[in-house]
């Protein structure tokens, strides 16, 4: 694991030496995330992402925990408990808008950490593992967050409970009957709102393990860096401590900022006003929306209003809604290309900034109604999105031609274009 | 130096045939059965899911239904599902019945759908088929959608006059629930 030339943990102090010798706990986390860990030395801040997720799991985790001091899961009481932990519950308003909100940053961290990967190949060999533990973690994300958005039992929760199960039923034959087992009723109420707690509380400790798995996986070849070139040599790196948890500590001091202006000016900026009406199963709102976070997925469930080969239309939107995510296991095989940063890809990165507009009008398409000209919208941005993956990457990568690469990452930084942004190469006159 | 599968046990005669011993029957044979043992545990863990017992008590609803004139519907539930009762008008049956079968995506005529001599009521889950909303179209006011059914708000699909699914992407009608008329005004569901 690792560099030849990573530094050597040496506890000084006689007890941390005893320690040492019974559990090398401490030395385990100097060489993952202190000075024994080599780091290419020219990451760029695009690289703070990866701790910053971290952050947001564990502010998820201890804010989650607190709340469920003061949550009752149960279907009759859920909602005014809620209300009861933003009104009664001392600084409750403040706990609970920073878990609500801290979903969001969670979500948009991990976002740009993915699409972080998609420009630099992070997910090109030897990286594969560290990307496909990296979608495990997404998956696992989306249904946490799921779960919990089900929680505070308003009328969004009720009705995306609805809504998502009825994905089960779109699986021929036994669709209905695995959804009756899954919600343990014919519709969401008291039994379905239990187990969905059960596993909200549950699953960020599932993610937990998988991030420790990420980064074990990570620290075998170590980390990629803007050039995609590999390291060769000691002048290549430089210690993780204290250079990146210096860069770091500038990425969450501003994420913070961020997230205090959330919490504190507009916390209900990303939520919907229809969850502050308890839950009534009798009447569906106007308009059901998931969390913003879900939208694009949301859109390409939506596009498929045909029946197309005989399979209904219903369960194409459900396959092609998983299929675009689980896509994105099959990443390190559908890029043929050995050259793994987009700065030296002058074709691939246009058709990546194609993907990034094509994600977003997903979102705008998700959250739209369903009049003729979104789900066309939806249905044309839906084809490119697995054109992307399955077609166009596959093409681009046999007939392309990458631009010279550095010999070294040395080279690079000694030529000013270590840690070239994909913002400065978009700019960069070629 | 040897490996395990080659080391002879002590008191083993050495040139009796290895394959396959004595040791792997046992050891199949236990852990099979351990297998066995955790399958047989797991089936109270995954059962538990299933709707349990009060659950399934609410599955039985009387609805009176003398008040709803033609044109009119109601919203009942059953077993914690909006039920949909509605009495058709003439022009409504005509509608449905003027609709080609062999256009539908689940072909169904009205009749299929109805009790005998009773065309004109129209009993449906007020379930959208697709996932699950609750769609427009029983409440006053409510819009019908395109072809003067119910329409769905979640994702599009429209219902015709006979709970029809005509267009978006439902893939069935909207369920007609086990129901009977126990008296010339009364309708028992489940
Ligand atoms: C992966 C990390 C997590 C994510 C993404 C997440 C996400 C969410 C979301 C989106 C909500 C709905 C917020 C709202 O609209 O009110 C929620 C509610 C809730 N979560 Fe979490 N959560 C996470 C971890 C946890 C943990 C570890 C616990 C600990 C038990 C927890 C306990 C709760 C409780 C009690 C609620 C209901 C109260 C409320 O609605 O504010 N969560 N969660
Ligand atoms: S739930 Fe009715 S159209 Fe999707």
């Amino acid at each position: 694991m690792s560099f030849p030339w990573a530094k050597q943990y040496e506890p000084k102090h006689p007890l941390m030496k005893w320690v040492d010798d019974r559990l090398p706990l401490p030395r385990f986390v100097y060489n993952a995330v202190g000075a024994g860990y080599p780091v290419p030395r020219n990451l760029n801040y695009f690289w703070n992402f990866g701790v910053l997720a971290g952050m947001f799991l564990a502010l998820q985790i201890v804010t989650g925990i607190v709340l469920a001091m003061h949550y009752a899961a149960n279907a009759g009481i859920a909602f005014d408990s809620v209300e009861h932990i933003m009104r009664d519950v001392n600084a409750g308003w403040f706990i609970r808008y920073a878990h609500a909100n801290g979903a969001s940053m969670f979500l948009l961290v991990v976002y740009i950490h993915i699409a972080r990967g998609l420009w630099y190949g992070s997910y090109k060999a030897p990286r594969e593992m560290v990307w496909l533990l990296g979608v495990v973690i997404f998956l696992l994300m989306m249904a946490t967050a799921f779960m919990g958005y089900v929680l505070p039992w308003g009328q969004m929760s009720f009705w995306g409970a609805q809504v998502i199960t009825g994905f089960f039923s779109a699986i021929p034959g036994v669709g209905e009957t695995i959804r009756v087992w899954l919600l343990g009723g014919f519709a969401p109420d008291n039994s379905a709102l239990n187990r969905f707690f059960s596993l909200h509380y549950l699953l960020p400790f599932v993610i937990l393990g998988v991030v420790i798995l990420h980064i074990w996986a990570l620290h075998i070849p170590g980390s990629n860096n803007p050039t995609g070139v590999e390291v060769k040599s000691e002048q290549d790196t430089v210690p993780f401590h204290p250079y990146y948890t210096a860069k770091d500590g500038v990425g969450v001091g501003v994420a913070l900022l961020i997230f205090a202006a959330l919490i504190f000016y507009a916390p209900n900026l990303l939520g919907h006003p229809d969850n502050y009406i308890p839950a009534n199963p009798l009447s569906t709102p106007a308009h059901i929306v998931p969390e913003w976070y879900f939208l694009p997925f949301y859109a390409i469930l939506k596009a498929f209003t045909f029946d197309f080969l005989w399979i209904p239309a219903k369960l194409w939107g459900v396959l092609a809604m998983f299929g675009s995510i689980l896509l994105l296991f099959f990443l390190p095989w559908l890029d043929t290309s050995p050259v793994r940063s987009a700065n030296y890809r002058p074709t691939y990165r246009i058709f990546l900034w194609i993907l990034l507009v094509d994600v977003l009008v997903l979102g705008y398409i998700g959250g739209a109604a369903p009049t003729p000209a979104v789900i066309l919208i939806g249905q044309i941005a839906t084809i490119y999105y697995f054109a992307h993956f399955l077609l166009i990457l596959p093409i681009v990568s046999m007939m392309e031609r990458p631009r010279p690469l550095p010999n070294s990452i040395t080279e690079a930084v000694l030529a000013g274009k270590g840690g070239t942004s994909p913002a400065q190469t978009a700019l960069a006159t070629e | 130096m040897a490996t395990l599968d080659e080391a002879v046990p002590p008191g083993e005669v050495q040139d009796a045939p290895a394959d396959p011993r004595r040791r792997d029957y046992l050891a199949i044979g236990a852990v099979a059965w351990a297998g066995v043992g955790a399958g047989v545990i797991a089936l109270p863990l995954i059962n538990q899911m299933s709707p349990s017992a009060d659950v399934l008590a609410l599955s039985t609803t009387e609805l009176d239904v003398s008040a709803i004139q033609p044109g009119q519907s109601i919203k009942a539930t059953f077993r914690k599902q909006p039920l949909f009762v509605r009495n058709l008008t003439p022009k409504e049956i005509a509608e449905a019945d003027a609709t080609p079968v062999s256009d539908l995506r689940d072909p169904q005529t009205l009749e299929d759908r109805t009790k005998p001599d009773k065309k004109n009521w129209l009993v449906t889950l007020g379930v959208c088929t697709h996932l699950g909303c609750v769609p427009l179209g029983a409440g006053e006011g409510e819009n019908k959608g395109p072809f003067g059914g119910y329409f769905c708000p979640c994702h599009g699909s429209a219902y015709d006059t006979a709970g029809r699914i005509r267009s978006g992407p439902a893939p069935t009608n909207l369920t007609v629930p086990e129901y009977e008329f126990i008296s010339d005004t009364t309708i028992r569901v489940g």
